[in-house]
């Protein structure tokens, strides 16, 4: 079962990259206006006359892309809080970063804020910073009382101070508008409507950067998974682990959300479900829940789109409706 | 080669002091027993004796380095700690757990090796699990987990010579059979590896018939130690527990043997 590491790592790896590319790929093909695979990449028709090309690479590929980057990132964050939490009911939203980003965009929103940086506009910027506070809140009441985090601090603080800002955001939407009302509850029902590669584009570098920082830590979860002092007696700089575990994670899903919003459930039931496929060896299910992620996220965004056309439906939606009744499972299988 | 705590001084932050300078000392082979009340320190100097706590005052050295000089990783390779009880927050099969001991000896992202599969299996064979090391270890029974985070600790430290197995009250939790079990499998750990062992317990009768030395705890202070025949009288018991007590060798073991009579009225 668990003979030949490296033999299974290839394997789970190439299987949910083939999964994810092809979901990715697969995804713009379905829609309102039906295109051919085989007309969009059709080098014989100038690109100017090719429609179908224009539907798949300008209209529908930026949001087939936006979405796996953000499934991914939430996926591979949502392993990387369960472990570090060593609670398999952690989300990326468990510590309270979702809230902050929700306050950021809401009260963007609200006071119709309309700064812009390197094109992107106040509610994903806002929204972004509001998980940044978010986080450095957490983490300082997390270290304010030892050397090292303490994961019990840490979930206390995330869960109490996710009720705080709900508050205050119901306090900001007291005062505000009807119209600002619903563009606040739109966001955050979690939303991939983009129809630019901007977004992707400014959302990379940070997703790459927590990538680069995850990759450094599948074993030290294995071993923090038993417990902290079993990953200290095993050898593990249990401090930096947790620390690294904790930014790393925390970027990723700050920049996630600044995307898409806070899209729920994408960050537990991919880790379950790759779980249960590969076993819960970080370094096999890290990988394998960022490709799942994506094409999950991308997925559902497909069944958003089209199960009520030409209405389009919230993707978050889509994710807790399949994710609820999930979770609830999750919570009575053992 | 000596693994030597001297003069330990360490509190946890909310409390009073728990440790109040402690010294033990213990070397390749031997066997040392840490005895005492509830809350005299016992947990909290195996923590430190395996450099996972950094004592206020006093040094806890490995072959006369310090273990905060010598590294988590180097300090890791020589020093095993077994706790009471492990709880994996997901569910890892048997071998994966052994071979989670071979993390100090691997490189950053580097996959276990074929000679590393082979300590692991080793190690289950040494502590009789090898026929478990496909199953989950949530399915296994309190004996057989014991064991199999025995045989991680075994396969954490092997090939160094001098090195240092820590059981934080390793029969706690387990049933007469087991108890008996985990015992003769750590005895022979002692004597035929060479590997120092250093067992807290609550286990009079345990520490007698495995321990060649005890090191007595009471409020974080060290009230005895030296050979358990020295140290382990009724007189000990009585100052611990206030419980008369007779300890006599059994007559057909030749180990000491504590029999509890009555409590004394206090």
């Amino acid at each position: 079962m668990s003979r030949g590491i490296r033999r299974r790592f290839i394997f789970s790896t190439l299987g949910f990259a083939g999964v994810a590319l092809a979901v990715i790929l697969g995804a713009p093909l379905v829609g309102s206006t039906s295109i051919d695979l085989r007309r969009v990449f059709d080098s014989s028709i100038p690109v100017s006359e090719n429609v179908d090309a224009q539907i798949f690479f300008v209209a529908r590929l930026p949001r087939s892309l936006a979405g796996a980057l953000v499934g991914a990132t939430l996926a591979s964050a949502g392993v990387i809080f369960q472990g570090l939490l060593r609670n398999p009911l952690a989300t990326p939203f468990t510590l309270g970063i979702s809230s902050g980003a929700a306050l950021g965009a809401m009260l963007a929103i609200t006071f119709g804020w309309s700064f812009a940086i390197a094109g992107i506009t106040a509610v994903p910027l806002s929204s972004f910073a509001g998980s940044i506070g978010a986080v450095a809140i957490v983490y300082w009441l997390s270290v304010a009382r030892q050397r090292g985090l303490s994961t019990s601090v840490l979930l206390l603080a995330g869960v109490t101070l996710n009720a705080f800002i709900s508050a205050l955001i119901l306090f900001v939407q007291y005062f505000a508008d009807f119209a600002e009302t619903f563009r606040t509850l739109r966001w955050l029902m979690g939303d991939l409507d983009v129809s630019s590669f901007r977004p992707i584009v400014v959302a990379l570098p940070l997703a790459v950067v927590a990538f680069a920082m995850f990759a450094m830590l599948p074993r030290a979860l294995n071993l923090l998974s038993l417990g902290p002092d079993s990953a200290a007696a095993r050898g593990v700089d249990i401090v930096r682990a947790q620390r690294t575990a904790f930014f790393s994670a925390s970027l990723a899903t700050g920049a996630a959300v600044s995307v898409g919003g806070p899209i729920g459930f994408v960050g537990i039931i991919v880790p379950h479900l790759v779980r249960l496929l590969v076993g819960s060896d970080h370094r096999i299910v890290l990988p394998a829940s960022a490709f799942f992620g994506a094409a999950f996220l991308v997925a559902c965004d497909t069944i958003a789109r089209t199960i009520m056309a030409p209405v389009e439906l919230p993707v978050g939606v889509i994710t807790a409706v399949l994710g609820g009744p999930f979770f609830l499972w999750l919570l009575v299988r053992r | 080669m000596l693994l030597s705590a001297s003069n330990i001084v360490f509190s946890y932050e909310e409390r009073s002091t728990t440790l109040r300078g402690v010294s033990v000392t213990c070397a390749p082979g031997d066997f040392v027993g840490i005895l005492g009340p509830n809350g005299s320190g016992k947990t909290t100097l195996l923590r430190a004796l395996g450099g996972l706590i950094r004592p206020a005052s006093g040094a806890v050295r490995l072959d006369d380095v310090g273990l905060s000089k010598l590294g988590r990783a180097a300090a890791a390779r020589r020093i095993a700690v077994v706790p009471q009880e492990i709880h994996p927050a997901f569910d890892y099969s048997v071998i994966e757990m052994v071979l989670m001991g071979r993390y100090p000896h691997l490189g950053r992202f580097a996959l276990e090796s074929p000679r590393d599969f082979e300590i692991a299996r080793a190690a289950l064979a040494a502590t009789g699990t090898l026929e478990l090391e496909d199953r989950l270890f949530s399915t296994l029974s309190g004996g057989e987990k014991q064991r199999v985070v025995i045989a991680s600790a075994l396969a954490q430290i092997e090939g160094q010579p001098g090195s240092y197995l820590l059981l934080d009250e390793p029969t706690a939790s387990l049933d007469l059979g087991f108890q008996l079990e985990v015992a003769s499998v750590v005895r022979k750990l002692a004597e035929e590896r060479r590997i120092g062992l250093v067992l807290s317990t609550h286990d009079l009768n345990l520490a007698a018939g495995l321990c060649r030395t005890l090191v007595v705890l009471k409020a974080g202070e060290v009230i005895a130690s030296g050979p358990t025949a020295d140290v382990l009288t009724p007189a000990l018991i009585r100052r611990l527990y206030g419980v008369e007590s007779e300890i006599a060798p059994h007559p057909r073991t030749g180990r000491l043997v504590v029999v509890p009579i009555s409590r004394e009225a206090p």
